[in-house]
């Protein structure tokens, strides 16, 4: 991390580099080697993680809807093809906790369909533009986060998947009560291509933000950024 | 001692250069968020977009909008407590309008030295509320949950959308036609750029 007066010089150089190179479309194609423009870029992108935060209200719920409004056939995204999508079984199937979390007694399937469960029909936006509506249900991830023990004082919950994915959040959406682990999809469990055995359902955040077939979930006040931060989309990428 | 007055103050021709970055940077970053999932059947050639790939995009679209947001705030705050508004783009009466519109169609529309005008009033106002529109449209689109009394007031995502589209588009044509009159009388560029002097018959005060 750059301390706050470091970001604020690179801000203020970025800013007229930026201007200058902005035409020349040297943008976000190579991130493991950032020009002038990525870094200004970038540091837009943190000060937009900050609005964010700032306008973020956990008391705000995404809108909710009918079942007539829901999404059919439901639409697979990922970056692979929908054949590809992990397989993972789910009897062997368990979730480690990694970090700041008191009881870090890793979770079979079966121990968390036993906890409470919630059920929301909300519209999923992607970062592309479109958006579907679905139902989804499972266990609420701040309940879930305060069973286990978890620091909730800390800043970021992040996750891991089957297929090598990765993501994480903030505590406050994290702990949002239409946030959820799900378990199910349109009623049924989650199958391979939309999360199997488990997926976060964030309503407040962008699709990109909703990882699938999760094998671990961290607490951490390390920034842990994401598949896609990594290659230059917004973190907080909330809705 | 006489001193001479520019046509177009400092500050103005500051922010009128400073919004033009930031207006070309948003519409080319926005035609390539708007090609990953276009909403009308075309999509934006990849020659006229910025960023490589919608992540350079979105990265390039909200950086600029920043810049857009603090320097319109600027210049509605310094064009209302200046009384350039109302000096310069002060009153237009759809007759005026009409009349100057006529005589501009008809090539007979006289420049005048510092002068707005009915007919380049009535499009500096249009554009500044397309400016307004496509910011508010777009915070619709961007946060339609925590800001959902502005995702409501445009229908609701979907149309949050196309009312954004919508709003680029007209300021699209309104830059067209800007550019074209600019074109027409090219001697209004060195004073937006330098200042220019404002003719002293005119306005010996
Ligand atoms: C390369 C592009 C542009 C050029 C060459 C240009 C040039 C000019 C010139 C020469 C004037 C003064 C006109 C006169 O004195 O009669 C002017 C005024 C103005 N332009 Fe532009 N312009 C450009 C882009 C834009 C854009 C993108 C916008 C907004 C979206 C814009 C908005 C305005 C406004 C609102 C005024 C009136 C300013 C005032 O007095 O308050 N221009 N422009």
């Amino acid at each position: 991390m750059t301390s706050p007066l470091d970001r604020r010089a690179l801000l203020s150089r970025g800013l007229i580099l930026g201007a200058a190179t902005m035409l020349s479309g040297c943008n976000y194609d190579d991130l493991q080697h950032p020009d002038m423009a990525d870094r200004f870029l970038t540091g837009m992108s943190r000060w937009n993680d900050r609005v964010q935060a700032a306008l973020f209200s956990e008391h705000r719920l995404a809108p909710t809807y009918p079942a007539s409004a829901i999404t059919r056939p439901p639409r697979f995204n990922a970056y692979y093809d929908i054949d590809q999508a992990p397989q993972v079984d789910p009897a062997t199937w368990r979730l480690e906790l990694t970090g700041r979390i008191a009881d870090k007694r890793p979770w079979t399937l079966g121990q968390l369909r036993a906890l409470p469960q919630e059920s929301q029909i909300t519209r999923f936006i992607c970062v592309e533009g479109w958006r579907v509506v679905g139902q989804w249900s499972g266990v609420p991830l701040g309940q879930f986060l305060r069973r286990i023990n978890a620091d909730t004082k800390a800043r970021y919950v992040s996750f891991q998947c089957a297929d090598g994915y990765y993501e994480s959040i903030d505590m406050p959406s994290a702990l949002h009560p239409q946030t959820i682990l799900a378990l199910d999809f349109l009623g049924e469990p989650l199958t391979a291509p939309f999360g199997a055995p488990v997926r976060l359902r964030i309503p407040t955040k962008l699709g990109y933000k909703n990882p699938k077939s999760i094998v671990a979930m961290g607490v951490t006040n390390v920034f842990p950024s994401g598949y896609w931060v990594k290659q230059g989309y917004n973190w907080f990428g909330g809705s | 001692m006489r001193r001479h007055r520019p046509i177009h103050p400092l500050p103005l021709r500051i922010m009128h250069w400073l919004n033009v970055i930031a207006i070309v940077t948003l519409i080319g970053s926005g035609w390539e968020i708007y090609n990953a999932s276009p909403i009308l059947p075309f999509s934006f050639p990849q020659w006229a977009v910025i960023g490589e790939w919608l992540g350079g995009a979105i990265a390039w679209h909200f950086a600029a909008i920043w810049l857009l947001m603090l320097n319109g705030l600027a210049y509605l705050i310094w064009g209302t407590a200046s009384g350039h508004f109302r000096r310069k783009l002060l009153p237009i009466t759809p007759r005026a309008v009409f009349d100057d519109l006529l005589a501009a169609l008809s090539l007979r529309l006289q420049h005048e030295e510092g002068v707005y005008n009915a007919v380049q009033r009535l499009l500096y106002w249009g554009v500044i509320s397309l400016g307004i529109l496509a910011v508010l449209s777009g915070l619709a689109v961007w946060k339609p949950v925590q800001l959902w009394y502005l995702s409501d007031l445009f229908g609701g995502f979907g149309f949050s959308r196309i009312v954004h589209f919508a709003a680029m588009s007209g300021i699209c044509a309104f830059l067209l036609i800007h550019v074209l009159l600019v074109a027409l009388v090219p001697r209004v560029l060195p004073a937006m750029i330098f200042g220019g002097r404002v003719p002293e018959t005119t306005h010996a005060e």
